[in-house]
């Protein structure tokens, strides 16, 4: 798994590639909680190069809407979900607690 | 049935998906049966990791998959504690977000994506058996 941070004027975004399963989730918590300490709370997650990800992934993810949403001080969307991981999702009733986009472009713009 | 034996640890989990995912493909499952096929296996991996095997850092997971007729089954054996999958309720999926219990999910995924999950614990062999099957198509 790979990730990198890009700051954009009015939110960040994550690009994870590669796989998230449990050896690799603990990375990904720790991105997503540094964006937080840092005060960034209106997060892109950019999945175009993730191939794989397990529960352990979708647990991070939510721990980072839950704080990232507190006091109405942002959010926590996906963008370019790959079609396996939108199905993973959807069957956890994930889908209905991240706001998704096509491309990281809109997903930038609804910031 | 292929049988391989893991060190009880996460960073098996990419050569757990390997093997599950190569006799599916051999078995001619489609990419999205494989993919599916694959978590499952891994979530189930990873409870047994992060339970069964909680107080032990080398615990031995042995996995058994092979494909008959059009279906694949795939077997979980540990000797860690006893931890029965059904026991674990379902997750409220309407729940909102700050209600959202963080367990349960892998166990619920798993059974979502096979047709049969089943487990069978026998304390006095200090053995633990999960069996899951999935139909091609």
């Amino acid at each position: 798994m790979e990730i990198t941070v890009q700051e954009f004027k009015r939110c960040d975004m994550i690009t994870v590639k590669g796989r998230v399963d449990s050896a690799t989730a603990p990375q990904l918590a720790q991105a997503l909680e540094a964006a937080n300490e840092g005060g960034k709370y209106k997060l892109v997650i950019d999945m175009e190069g993730l191939e794989y990800m397990s529960s352990a992934g979708f647990r991070a993810m939510l721990a980072a809407q839950r704080n990232c949403r507190k006091y109405n001080r942002g959010e926590v969307v996906l963008a370019s979900v790959p079609d396996r991981i939108r199905e993973a999702l959807e069957l956890a009733g994930f889908t209905e607690l991240f706001k998704t986009f096509d491309d990281t472009l809109t997903a930038v713009g609804h910031f | 049935m292929r049988t391989v034996q893991f060190t009880a640890k996460f960073e098996f989990l990419d050569e757990i998906r390997e093997f599950v995912g190569e006799i599916a493909r051999a078995g001619g499952f489609n990419d999205r049966d494989v993919y599916n096929i694959q978590l499952a296996t891994d979530e189930a991996a990873s409870n047994i990791i992060e339970h069964a095997y909680e107080e032990v850092s080398d615990g031995l997971l042995e996995i058994s998959c092979g494909v008959k007729g059009s279906s694949i089954m795939i077997v979980l054996v540990d000797h860690g504690e006893s931890f029965d999958p059904s026991d674990v309720p379902a997750p409220d999926l309407k729940a909102d977000l700050s209600e959202r219990k963080i367990g349960g999910l892998g166990i619920f995924l798993m059974r979502k994506l096979m047709d049969e999950v089943q487990y069978e614990a026998e304390p006095g062999k200090n053995r633990n058996t999960l069996t899951m099957t999935k139909r091609r198509g």
